[in-house]
């Protein structure tokens, strides 16, 4: 009853604090100074057309890198809690893929048409990331999903978990390399304009934002990937 | 207008993860109370990075350079946005990842089970 009573009494002041802010909202007409020099800079500078990226992978791209390895710790850390206590001898593992039920064949087949579609949006997304909306971390999500549909439409089917936490470590090391150079080459530690910022618009454009957003497709959807894998018995 | 809709769709949102957190004993819908309040701060974030009548702040045929800067939303609340959804990500897993090792200990997803570390 108690508890009950304060559960109550906690989400009635949360209410109450939030009908204040609620209330208190005014929308803005026009852009704050920071977001005026971004929306300004980012085509002009930086030339790339989608100015959420250039914030992301340039302006602020240290966040990002931390952001990353965020993402590298919890993948770490899910394999540490999930991980086995002894590793699985390989008549285990046969035993465990044996149990798992097959699925069906409308998954199995939908499955076969999707996942290659999967691959190839994730990678427009990746490369149109400075075009258009998109970027590393939405293109790396799409990836995982593909991986996890696999996982769903064939339960025996072993990811190559040492292939992608290479990869993964590669794909991380060139972005650090990236930011180094930037801080050589150009501006600040991972300036865009390490390559030639190009013709406005282009595929190949923006200095290196593109390959920055393939780096951190390619680190994200390995990481996720490796994060699903351990969820499985 | 619109975005005190959106704002005030993701408070409500925040408090019904925190009724959720506070009240349900199965620690897998903690967990959804959780994503839901996170999800919650997402859209408040987004809704106050609105500008009225402002459009997506991508640069292309219809929106050229020079007038972009009076017609766009900000996109710095939009960019945390990107990073916080996929620390969200992250901090589920590792949550669903405790409540498997949780229900292997107790062979229950209940809290009320857990009473080691109860005073």
């Amino acid at each position: 009853m108690i508890r009950r009573l304060s559960v109550a009494v906690a989400i009635a002041a949360f209410g109450l604090v939030f009908l204040s802010l609620a209330v208190g909202y005014t929308e803005q007409v026009s852009l704050r100074p920071l977001a005026e020099s971004y929306v300004r800079l980012v085509p002009q500078e930086l030339g790339a057309q989608n100015v959420i990226t250039g914030i992301l992978l340039t302006f602020r791209a240290f966040d990002t890198l931390g952001e990353v390895a965020v993402l590298f710790m919890v993948a770490a850390s899910v394999g540490l809690v999930l991980g086995p206590t002894q590793p699985l001898s390989a008549e285990a593992r046969e035993e465990v893929a044996v149990k798992a039920r097959p699925s069906s064949e409308i998954v199995r087949s939908g499955a076969e048409i999707l996942a290659p579609l999967i691959a190839i949006f994730a990678a427009y997304i990746i490369m149109n990331g400075h075009l258009s909306a998109g970027g590393g971390f939405q293109g790396g999500a799409v990836i995982a999903s593909g991986v996890l549909l696999m996982l769903l439409a064939y339960p025996r089917y072993r990811l190559a978990l040492d292939f992608l936490s290479i990869t993964e470590s590669v794909a991380g090391v060139l972005f650090v390399l990236a930011g180094v150079a930037g801080l050589i080459f150009a501006g600040g530690f991972l300036d865009n304009r390490i390559l030639p910022i190009g013709q406005f618009g282009a595929l190949f454009s923006a200095g290196a934002i593109p390959v920055l957003s393939m780096l951190l497709g390619i680190k994200v959807g390995c990481e996720l990937s490796v994060i699903l894998d351990s969820f499985r018995p | 207008m619109i975005s005190s809709i959106v704002l005030t769709t993701g408070l409500l949102l925040v408090l019904v993860g925190l009724w959720g957190l506070l009240t349900q004993r199965n620690i897998l819908r903690i967990t959804i109370g959780f994503s839901l309040m996170g999800t919650g701060t997402h859209i408040v974030i987004v809704a106050i990075g609105y500008v009225r009548n402002g459009t997506a702040p991508i640069i292309d045929r219809s929106l050229d350079m020079a007038g972009a800067a009076s017609r766009v939303v900000d996109p710095i609340p939009a960019a945390l946005v990107v990073t916080a959804i996929v620390i969200g990500m992250a901090v589920t897993a590792v949550m669903l990842a405790f409540a498997i090792r949780l229900y292997d200990s107790k062979r229950t997803l209940s809290i009320d089970a857990f009473t080691e570390s109860k005073w």
